[in-house]
């Protein structure tokens, strides 16, 4: 793990790259590196994140800057902007069962080619999918998902990138932190290794490649 | 009595001691406000809490703890926080007793759509799909009619949310259920006719020989 600035970490990340989010509806984003992107103009991103948030808030912010050509989300309902960008093909947007979604990006970080889930069978989601038959229940097979960047938000990060999460912002950051090539973390604190105690660490600091560092 | 309210006091009486419930936005939310004092009922929000407890009093909210809509909520003494797997690991695997959302449309045989209007609104499923599959009993909670317009129909038009069909339709003027995978109806809302509910119902309701007044 290296401690960099917000400018150095979001510096590393090409146009058009792609980039999962930790966060719902922007509880357990990490802001600081929504903003930079905007700040260093980061366009055509392929985004995946649970939600698109709302216009000003946690990844709207990239759809306010229209720095997103693809999402991957459970849900848009709450941004205007994403639909419309949606709706003027400046967005192409797939919709995945949040369920769904989570155990893709899980299967993603443990290595699996994908999971086995009853949810979407006989609907939509279905479409172009394959379906199993186990014990004589259907399942659609939904294939893994990884991506060159996640960002992730943690609440404790000590010297040597353990991460652990409060509350409803942990969500998908610690699936996350497995499923990407690059893992770049803010945390609210960072602290000295062993406040945080074992049982309590949750990503535990060899998956963290880079935290933002203060100021 | 506000329809709202008449439907949400219904759904409160499926509840039993120690149900681990899933409350969707809307009509659903309504529910907690309506469960006995004496019932101890789990509410989970899947954005990663079980015990979820009241709007916090001003000045009170914690910017990361929130409920799946994201406005602030509080947790009550025994709570349990997670992840997204774990999360809809519970929805998916069973664990969920009862889920209680909103609808678009129910038909006959019970199928449920209310993730999309082709066209017109596409806010993404989110979880419903999961909790539809997964949960043990899957309770619809929803006006009988939109604009004059029954939503309970002979067969959805708009996509389906699951294939399997739900447990329950509570409505302001019937409580529908699908034995035999068909639509019957259970119970009328206070001061509604049979004959009231059958005006308004798109899809074909069986009548048992007796339908008791909706207690609330």
């Amino acid at each position: 793990m290296k401690a960099v600035s917000v400018e150095e970490a979001v510096a590393m990340i090409p146009a058009g790259a792609s980039v999962m989010v930790g966060g719902f509806m922007g509880v357990g984003t990490p802001e600081r590196l929504l903003d930079e992107l905007v700040r260093q103009n980061k366009a055509g991103l392929s985004l995946i994140c649970n939600d698109a948030a709302t216009p000003g808030k946690g990844v709207g912010k990239l759809f306010d800057a229209t720095l997103v050509s693809k999402l991957t989300a459970t849900h848009i309902g709450l941004n205007p902007k994403v639909q419309q960008q949606m709706l003027g093909n400046q967005v192409s947007v797939d919709l995945v069962p949040q369920g769904t979604f989570v155990e893709r990006i899980r299967a993603g970080g443990c290595g699996l080619g994908g999971v086995l889930t009853p949810t979407g069978v006989g609907t939509l989601v279905a479409e172009g999918k394959r379906q199993i038959e186990v014990d004589g229940k259907p399942f659609l097979l939904e294939t893994a998902i990884r991506a060159q960047f996640a960002l992730i938000h943690a609440f404790l990060a000590d010297y040597l990138g353990n991460l652990s999460y409060a509350l409803t912002a942990r969500n998908f950051n610690p699936i996350m932190a497995m499923a990407a090539d690059t893992v770049i973390v803010v945390a609210e604190h960072i602290v000295p290794v062993g406040v945080i105690a074992p049982d309590h660490v949750v990503t535990p600091a060899p998956l963290v490649d880079y935290i933002i560092a203060n100021g | 009595m506000d329809p709202q309210i008449i439907i949400a006091r219904r759904v409160a009486r499926e509840l039993r001691d120690g149900n681990l419930v899933n409350l969707g936005i809307g009509i659903p939310t309504l529910v907690a406000n309506y469960v006995p004092s004496d019932l101890k009922v789990f509410f989970q929000s899947e954005n990663g809490l079980i015990g979820t407890g009241p709007i916090p009093e001003q000045g009170m909210a914690h910017p990361l703890l929130t409920d799946a809509g994201g406005r602030p909520i509080s947790a009550l003494p025994g709570a349990a926080t997670f992840d997204s797997a774990m999360s809809f690991g519970l929805i998916r695997g069973g664990h969920v007793d009862v889920t209680v959302l909103g609808g678009l449309q129910v038909d006959a045989h019970g199928l449920l759509a209310n993730w999309m209007i082709p066209g017109k609104m596409v806010p993404g499923m989110g979880g419903a799909m999961d909790l539809v599959s997964g949960a043990k009993r899957v309770i619809v909670a929803m006006q009988h009619a939109a604009k004059g317009k029954s939503k309970i129909v002979a067969k959805c038009t708009l996509p389906l949310t699951s294939a399997r069909p739900v447990s329950l339709v509570v409505t302001d003027m019937a409580v529908i259920g699908f034995p035999d995978g068909k639509a019957t109806l259970l119970e009328t809302a206070p001061g509604i006719s049979i004959g009231e509910v059958l005006a308004v119902t798109e899809a074909e309701l069986a009548i048992p020989d007796t339908v008791p007044e909706m207690k609330i």
